[in-house]
């Protein structure tokens, strides 16, 4: 649960996509998240494990983190 | 229970028309069962052990390896070193279980929506994960094509022999007790279902072999604990929606020992597991 701590493996973050899109991800260091432009999803990062759900994604469209989940 | 068979051969899936399996479900399994998981793993650990010496036999190396439905780092721990495989991402649908995969890198991935590269990966391992996806053809294509041409599919299923005690306890414990059965344990495909789906979603020379591991507990109650303990509850759709009354558990507890029970008075439980090899085609 630290913070901070882990950071995800430069390798997995070469070969992961988005799971609804299949389409590229863009890594965000600082909030820890990976972006779907096209799915409008941001993917958590937890403990330097991306969690690739889309259900566990925050929604691009909402201002706020809910778990909003976009169906594309 | 014959309708609720898993039978992906059987035409082309829709994404909602044939749910069988809750998949929340099976992730809050496993999000239960992560932190007692060591305590329940022998079939992980045995299906584990038996699908990682199959790289023994094939020459190839495969550096970099998928280990998918990774519970809590099995496969990692049996590969050790084997098949030339210089780094292994492991991954689950479970957070917990994912968490508990110590070394290497991590994900927390759904076997329905993979979120891998095309043709990124030497080699896709997978034990006890397979047989909880809905679309099962929709899997085996997302792995087919997050391989590299000349890539391998190793993986472990449950396949239809599973639990057929159990499955024969309830059924007529059920049938006297509360009007008709519903299915209490999940159902599983065989080996042709397995062999020609392969096949059909584009992998060369697919080879599904089957083996039974029996185990043996004290009565069908502990069976059933260490079922939920191992994250292989029954999660299908068409399960009873509430819990199955105690006089129930008892009467199929019961039956089981009548029907089954060795001189000892112990009660076999049967594993049939799918061991399936199989290769992403050369590049055209």
């Amino acid at each position: 649960m630290g913070e901070g701590g882990a950071t995800v493996d430069p390798k997995l973050l070469e070969i992961l996509v988005c799971p609804v899109t299949k389409g590229p991800l863009r890594y965000d260091a600082k909030a820890q998240e990976l972006i779907s432009e096209q799915a409008k999803l941001a993917y958590p990062i937890r403990d330097g494990i991306p969690i690739m759900l889309a259900e566990e994604a925050r929604s691009l469209d909402e201002p706020d983190e809910g778990s909003g989940q976009q169906s594309s | 229970m014959a309708g609720e068979r898993a039978d992906p051969a059987a035409g082309a899936p829709g994404p909602e028309s044939r749910l069988v399996f809750d998949r929340a479900l099976v992730r809050r399994h496993r999000e239960r069962a992560a932190a007692g998981f060591a305590a329940h793993d022998f079939l992980k650990r045995e299906v584990a052990e038996r699908l990682c010496e199959r790289l023994d036999d094939i020459k190839r190396r495969f550096p970099l390896a998928l280990d998918l439905a990774c519970h809590d780092g099995a496969v990692g721990r049996a590969v050790a070193g084997r098949g030339g495989i210089r780094q292994l991402i492991q991954c689950d649908l479970s957070e917990a279980m994912g968490a508990r995969a110590r070394g290497g890198p991590r994900a927390v991935a759904d076997e329905e929506w993979l979120p891998f590269k095309a043709a990124s990966l030497d080699l896709v391992l997978s034990v006890l994960g397979l047989h909880w996806v809905n679309d099962l053809p929709g899997a085996l294509v997302q792995i087919r094509r997050a391989l590299k041409p000349d890539g391998l599919l190793l993986a472990a299923m449950l396949g239809g022999e599973t639990l057929c005690e159990l499955r024969q306890a309830f059924l007529s414990a059920e049938a006297a007790r509360e009007g008709g059965a519903s299915p209490r344990v999940s159902p599983f495909a065989d080996v042709r279902d397995v062999g020609a789906l392969l096949l059909r979603t584009g992998y060369d020379q697919p080879v599904v072999d089957s083996e039974r591991i029996t185990a043996r507990y004290p009565d069908a109650l502990a069976l059933m604990r260490d079922l939920r303990g191992m994250a292989e509850a029954n999660a299908s759709v068409a399960r009873r929606p509430c819990f199955t009354r105690r006089e129930t558990l008892l009467a199929a507890a019961a039956a089981y020992r009548d029907r089954f029970a060795d001189a000892s008075g112990r009660v076999p439980a049967t594993f049939e597991v799918l061991y399936i090899t199989a290769w992403c085609p050369p590049a055209a």
